[in-house]
């Protein structure tokens, strides 16, 4: 195996799951990623904004 | 020296040896203005009405309004970065094809960037439209502006599907054959065919991102018409500017 080998496109995913809801590891890693971004750019300040008015 | 000016135009300053004695300035009445130039015209009468409902200052503004100074503002941009750079990605790979971009180093890197500024683009468009959602950016007379976001969304989903299905591998091979039964089932499956190649590719490279760059100009259009929604609690406090008069009253409707 290479050994910078993390995951090949080409594996199945692993599925995480509760109940009726079902979601791989990779989609579930872009949804928290884009609800920290959303979180994080209401959160974050704005460099030198208030002098933009 | 001047350039030559259709208006006739007044030289207080002229000597008399520039200005015969007794010439005088054309009565105002006499001065062809604009309207009366291209009256008639369906040129002339589109300038006017274009310029009159977005002129170049708004349309390409130089200052914007203090809330526009937040990361929640930049998604919008974002995604329209991304996109300009799954056109430019696209156009290489649909003039040198699958050959090149499966194979070679190069190929392979470039096949890559438009497949991840794709995921950047849908992140991206994402959160715009959560930002969008929960500062309820259809107030202002701005639903069309809304409307136009969502449909260049769906169309988009559109497009990034339709690319899945020509990458010509094994997991375009299997998504097809995944998606077909659902489209068959529900009585498309005739007019939208995952399992033709041929049909795919076009609607991938041709019909579909000109939908959704079209929509996304009319998007941007009017953003740049309605100016950028203000954040609800945002309009008495640092609305401030005359381009968003408009969009205070506007607030203030019900």
């Amino acid at each position: 195996m290479d050994p910078i080998y993390l995951a090949s496109v080409s594996d199945p995913a692993t599925y995480v799951g509760w109940g009726w809801l079902s979601v791989s590891i990779p989609n579930l890693i872009v949804i928290l990623v884009m609800i920290a971004l959303f979180v994080l750019a209401i959160v974050l300040p704005f460099p030198n904004g208030r002098d933009k008015s | 020296m001047t350039p030559a000016s259709p208006i006739p135009a007044v030289q207080p300053d002229s000597t008399p040896g520039e200005s015969p004695a007794g010439v005088r300035p054309p009565p105002a009445t006499e001065v062809p203005d604009d309207r009366e130039e291209n009256a008639g015209t369906w040129t002339g009468g589109l300038r006017r009405a274009w310029t009159a409902k977005l002129p170049p200052d708004k349309l390409l503004p130089e200052r914007q309004p203090a809330y526009v100074a937040s990361w929640i503002y930049i998604f919008g941009v974002a995604t329209l970065a991304a996109f300009l750079v799954i056109i430019a990605t696209g156009l290489v790979l649909a003039f040198t094809g699958p050959a090149w971009y499966h194979t070679s180093s190069l190929g392979l890197f470039t096949n890559s960037m438009h497949f991840w500024s794709v995921q950047l683009f849908f992140v991206f468009m994402v959160v715009h439209l959560w930002g969008k959602f929960w500062m309820a950016a259809w107030r202002g007379r701005r639903v069309m502006t809304w409307i136009t976001g969502v449909v260049a969304f769906l169309a988009s989903i559109g497009t990034a599907f339709t690319g899945y299905l020509v990458q010509t591998n094994f997991d375009s091979q299997w998504i097809s054959f995944e998606a077909k039964d659902g489209l068959n089932a529900v009585g498309i499956g005739a007019f939208f065919n995952v399992a033709d190649l041929g049909q795919m590719l076009l609607l991938h490279a041709c019909l579909l991102p000109l939908v959704v760059g079209v929509i996304a100009v009319w998007h941007l259009l009017l953003v740049r018409l309605r100016g950028v929604v203000p954040p609800i609690d945002a309009v008495d406090k640092e609305v401030s500017t005359a381009s968003l008069a408009d969009d205070s009253v506007s607030e203030a409707r019900p």
